[in-house]
């Protein structure tokens, strides 16, 4: 279990590590996601899950899916064939594919050999949605809030100006 | 408990390197995730420690803060991109006031 901890945190560093000396944002965004999810196996290990599944599902789910959208938004230009072949050549997704397969390799070791891999500082679900809907019950709506925030936010900044610029180009036209 | 902690240093040490150095937008926000997930991680770790769920209950709390930032952040960047044709955070530095 020790063992699982320093192999996920290494994972962790090294991509990390990969992560930030990368030049093109693409492979960076693969190293990023192998980060994430080394820090919720890091998680798992430490006893905690609940937070282990929501790091995957959230961090390495929706956020960045919400990078790589934006990475390919971007990157709409005149050479995107070309980068594009050159993301496919092999030399770019061996690193991640076997960071990630290490823990891969880690997580299935866990789930099979392990049946108490959530050792002594362990917190169940049941007891952080008890906490989280009890005493956290302003935060929870305060986190709602902020969501809805950052979504209205989001929807104006990213709006308004495609709205301009039609206005912009109907009057050119 | 100090190995975790040690990890959690690591990563926002090494995500704040990332911040400093890097000169791309898209960089800067992800460096901001990379020193998020390390907070997150010293809460989950310090949450483990005492065997209380207010370690986990701050993560999730930390977990939304950062789709909210990134949602925003990421259009923003878009906005900056059409605006200047670039995502060099230094040639954003003609923005007064």
């Amino acid at each position: 279990m020790e063992l699982a901890f320093y192999i996920a945190g290494a994972v962790a560093v090294l991509s990390t590590i990969l992560m930030l000396t990368r030049l093109n944002i693409v492979h960076a965004l693969l190293y990023l996601i192998v980060s994430l999810l080394a820090v919720a196996v890091v998680f798992y290990v430490l006893g905690a899950p609940f937070v282990a599944a929501l790091e995957v599902i959230v961090y390495a789910g929706a956020i960045m899916v919400l990078f790589v959208f934006v990475v390919m938004m971007l990157n709409l230009g005149k050479h995107s064939v070309e980068v594009e072949r050159q993301w496919l050549t092999p030399g770019i997704w061996t690193g991640p594919v076997l960071l990630a397969s290490v823990l891969l390799i880690e997580v299935v070791y866990l789930m099979r050999g392990v049946p108490a891999a959530s050792g002594s500082g362990a917190v169940d679900p049941k007891a952080v949605g008890t906490a989280l809907f009890g005493p956290y019950l302003i935060g929870v709506d305060l986190a709602s809030m902020l969501l809805l925030a950052g979504l209205v936010g989001a929807y104006h900044v990213g709006f308004r100006k495609s709205e301009k610029s039609g206005n912009r180009t109907g009057d050119a036209t | 408990m100090r190995n975790g902690l040690l990890l959690a240093g690591i990563l926002f040490s090494l995500g704040l390197t990332s911040l400093l150095v890097r000169r791309n937008l898209i960089f800067v926000l992800m460096s901001l995730e990379v020193m998020l997930n390390a907070a997150g991680l010293a809460f989950v770790v310090a949450g483990a420690r005492w065997h209380q769920a207010d370690g986990q209950i701050m993560f999730l709390f930390i977990l939304a803060m950062a789709a909210a930032e990134v949602a925003v952040g990421l259009a923003l960047a878009v906005e900056i991109y059409r605006r200047f044709k670039s995502l060099d955070v230094d040639k954003l530095s003609n923005m007064k006031g």
